[in-house]
């Protein structure tokens, strides 16, 4: 109205600004890192056996839909190892935020009747009611990760070992420490989550562990499974403890934050050992280059393996290995210790 | 007061017509308070009490210091490790200082800000794509600081000209923000690469960490924003009555709208220097941010119906917080108690300004008013 000239010449100039701009930015959301597909088991790898194809099965599935780097490979890895098999029809729902949005989706998926349902619960308690329901309705529930209390609820359950974790990261510790002969060491953890019972089962290993060798945590500082939380606890950390012996962060998702908060803080007179086994860790681990020496596993694999079990499951058949005719009820993973001398191993386990 | 109505202020704009409608006192009063008198100190300017405020929460900073340097003595008796301590206190304090500094322009402009932690990991996200970290650290730069005023004009649009209540704005920006960074980054966490940019953390210049130079500068130019511009007194005049403030001659939606883009641009600020921390970003980053802020924003005295507010005390207000932070984690104490000792502080901070203000209106009704029943 007052200076229509002027004004129009300047929306022209921002309005041509915000286009280029706009246009340059929608180039740059292209990411071209893929989901590895190493971590499923090749289906055509044996004449005849298990992975022969059988009878047409629909396998469905539904994990949380966190922006956590475990909870994606969990996916890609049940995606890319149901794609595996020519004889799997694979149906996957998304659980929402919250353990109701996931019962809700998983009532759709039942009213699809597949033959075996895989379902990674937002918590195994709130989610009890669904597996005995899907059960009693006559499909059989694949458990991954997540218990659910009741024996009646699922076919098969499998998951990691959490305070098996703890034991295994504070085994490595306490032989590192032994070695260097340090008696009275500073130790620090850095657990995700606090609330969650996953944590406290990690940090319960932990604590024990460490204890039969007469030591114990001299600080500890959750972070929230990112890597800027994970950047804060350390920071927290350094500042509490002016000398370290030794730290253990369950995460390695968090652990580049925490790796960042170590060159932040210029700090190199500690040893770290992570959690999970990401591929970035398992690199750094192999460089030998960062206070990082060590990660305990608890590996998004067990998607893979899950999807496998289940397909066995419909078929009607066991583990070819094993004796019985049947897929055996639970599975627990043991939580692996990779080092500098194995994590050529164990690389293409990573996420 | 009520004889300045016809009065043209350095403020007014030149194009009000001649003969204005009846303009609410509090507004030109609020447009005039700008050119004040020299002599006062530097906070003072920043709003009437407000220097009472923010000397009760250096105080307050005070206090902590105190329980620290009890509690942990061992540590505290370094001088080398008080000075260490300080600087990570400011480091700490640095990312959410800049988000405030936005947020506290948004408050006192009538509005909240809901999606500032999601701007800033959609920012973070956006700017440590392979693609993006290709152009090297300007491009990444360029890109965090686009997309969040970008995001913040789109909050600002769907406001000031979709009538939006803010509220629910920000609040599907901040779900939707998060599930576009979620997208980008396949939900994975994409480190950052870029030597340049990790180097902002760990970059000190003459013995004081780049990011709190970053936050000096972040502070600097939002208390001269506030204080010493018409940008400043019109937002100040449309958070406390925007239909006052309309009529007086203010555009009330361009101005909201600006405002919700400064706050976008706080946030891809905060993008780079948190990326730059945590050396990588993703989705989940910056979790909880938006409530960091605006208990920091309000513990500052800023009004969260609007028209009040100042940035000195909200930058103490995120001091407070990240020295409590500090305070637990040199002590080894669980972060449960710390949560219900910042839970107790921000609720102390209200009732304190609750208790001013009844007492004021009390003293208002018994003296002036005649109130009926």
């Amino acid at each position: 109205m007052t200076q229509p000239r002027d004004l129009s010449r300047r929306r022209l100039l921002f309005g041509g600004a915000a286009v280029g701009a706009g246009v340059l930015l929608a180039g740059c959301t292209s990411n071209e890192s893929t989901p590895t597909a190493a971590q499923t088991k090749a289906a055509d790898n044996a004449e005849g056996g298990n992975a022969a194809p059988g009878k047409k099965v629909t396998i469905g599935f539904s994990a949380p839909a966190a922006d956590h780097g475990w909870i994606a490979a969990i996916t890609n890895n049940a995606k890319a190892q149901a794609g595996a098999y020519s004889d799997v029809d694979f149906k996957t729902v998304e659980a929402g935020a919250d353990a109701a949005a996931q019962r809700a989706a998983l009532s759709t998926l039942v009213a699809q009747k597949p033959d075996v349902i895989v379902v990674l619960p937002h918590d195994g308690k709130e989610l009890n009611a669904f597996g005995l329901e899907s059960m009693k309705a006559g499909i059989p529930v694949v458990n991954l990760d997540r218990a659910f209390p009741d024996a009646l609820a699922y076919r098969l359950q499998i998951m990691g070992d959490n305070y098996g974790m703890g034991v295994a990261a504070a085994n490595f510790i306490v032989e590192q420490l032994k070695a260097k002969g340090v008696s009275n060491p500073v130790i620090g953890e850095i657990p995700g989550i606090d609330s969650l019972e996953l944590t406290q089962q990690r940090s319960k290993g932990f604590a024990d562990t460490l204890a039969t060798a007469g030591f114990k945590v001299a600080n500890r500082r959750p972070a929230e499974f990112t890597a800027d939380s994970g950047q804060q606890a350390a920071t927290g950390l350094f500042q509490a403890l002016p000398k370290i012996d030794a730290v253990w962060n369950h995460d390695d998702d968090q652990g580049i934050g925490v790796l960042a908060a170590v060159n932040q803080a210029n700090r190199k007179e500690f040893f770290m050992v992570g959690g999970a086994g990401s591929k970035k860790a398992m690199e750094d681990i192999q460089a030998d280059n960062t206070v990082l020496k060590a990660t305990v596993t608890y590996s998004p694999s067990m998607a893979s393996s899950a999807i496998s079990l289940a397909r066995l499951i419909a078929q009607g058949k066991g583990m070819s290995d094993l004796v019985e005719l049947q897929v055996p009820k639970e599975i627990v993973l043991a939580s692996e210790t990779i080092t500098k001398e194995n994590a050529s191993n164990y690389l293409k386990l990573g996420f | 007061m009520s004889e300045s109505t016809g009065t043209a202020t350095p403020d007014r704009p030149a194009d009000l017509p001649a003969q204005s409608p009846p303009v609410d006192p509090a507004v030109t009063a609020s447009l005039k308070e700008k050119p004040r008198t020299g002599g006062l100190s530097f906070w003072s300017g920043d709003g009437g009490e407000g220097a009472k405020r923010n000397l009760g929460l250096i105080g307050v900073l005070v206090v902590l210091i105190v329980i620290g340097a009890a509690t942990r003595w061992d540590l505290y008796s370094n001088p080398d490790w008080v000075w260490g301590n300080t600087l990570t206190i400011l480091k700490l304090a640095s990312v959410v200082g800049v988000v405030t500094v936005g947020m506290t322009f948004v408050i006192i402009g009538g509005g909240i800000d809901l999606s500032v932690g999601a701007i800033v990991a959609l920012a973070g996200v956006w700017a440590t794509t392979v693609a993006t970290q290709s152009y090297g650290a300007g491009g990444m730069i360029f890109t965090a600081i686009v997309v969040g005023v970008a995001v913040g004009l789109v909050n600002g649009i769907l406001i000031s000209y979709g009538r939006l209540v803010a509220f629910i704005a920000t609040l599907a920006m901040m779900v939707a923000a998060r599930g576009l960074a979620a997208q980008i980054s396949g939900k994975q966490t994409q480190v950052s690469n870029n030597s340049f940019i990790n180097g902002i953390a760990s970059t000190d210049l003459l013995g004081i960490p780049l990011l709190v130079y970053i936050l000096a500068a972040v502070v600097a130019a939002g208390w001269v924003l506030l204080n010493r511009t018409t940008f400043g007194r019109r937002t100040v005049a449309v958070g406390g009555n925007p239909e006052a403030a309309r009529l007086a001659g203010i555009n009330v939606r361009r101005h909201t709208l600006l405002l919700y883009a400064l706050s976008g641009l706080c946030c891809g600020i905060a993008a780079i220097m948190l990326t730059a921390q945590a050396n990588s970003a993703q989705a989940a980053m910056a979790n909880l941010y938006e409530l960091d802020a605006i208990a920091a924003a309000i513990i500052g005295g800023t009004l969260l119906s609007g028209g009040r507010g100042t940035i000195i005390g909200s930058l103490l207000g995120v001091l407070i917080f990240s020295t409590i932070t500090n305070l637990f984690a040199i002590n080894g104490l669980s972060t449960e108690a710390q949560n219900m000792v910042k839970g107790g502080i921000i609720v102390g901070a209200v009732l304190i300004q609750q208790v001013q203000f009844r007492s004021v209106t009390q003293f208002l009704s018994r003296n002036k008013l005649t109130t009926p029943a």
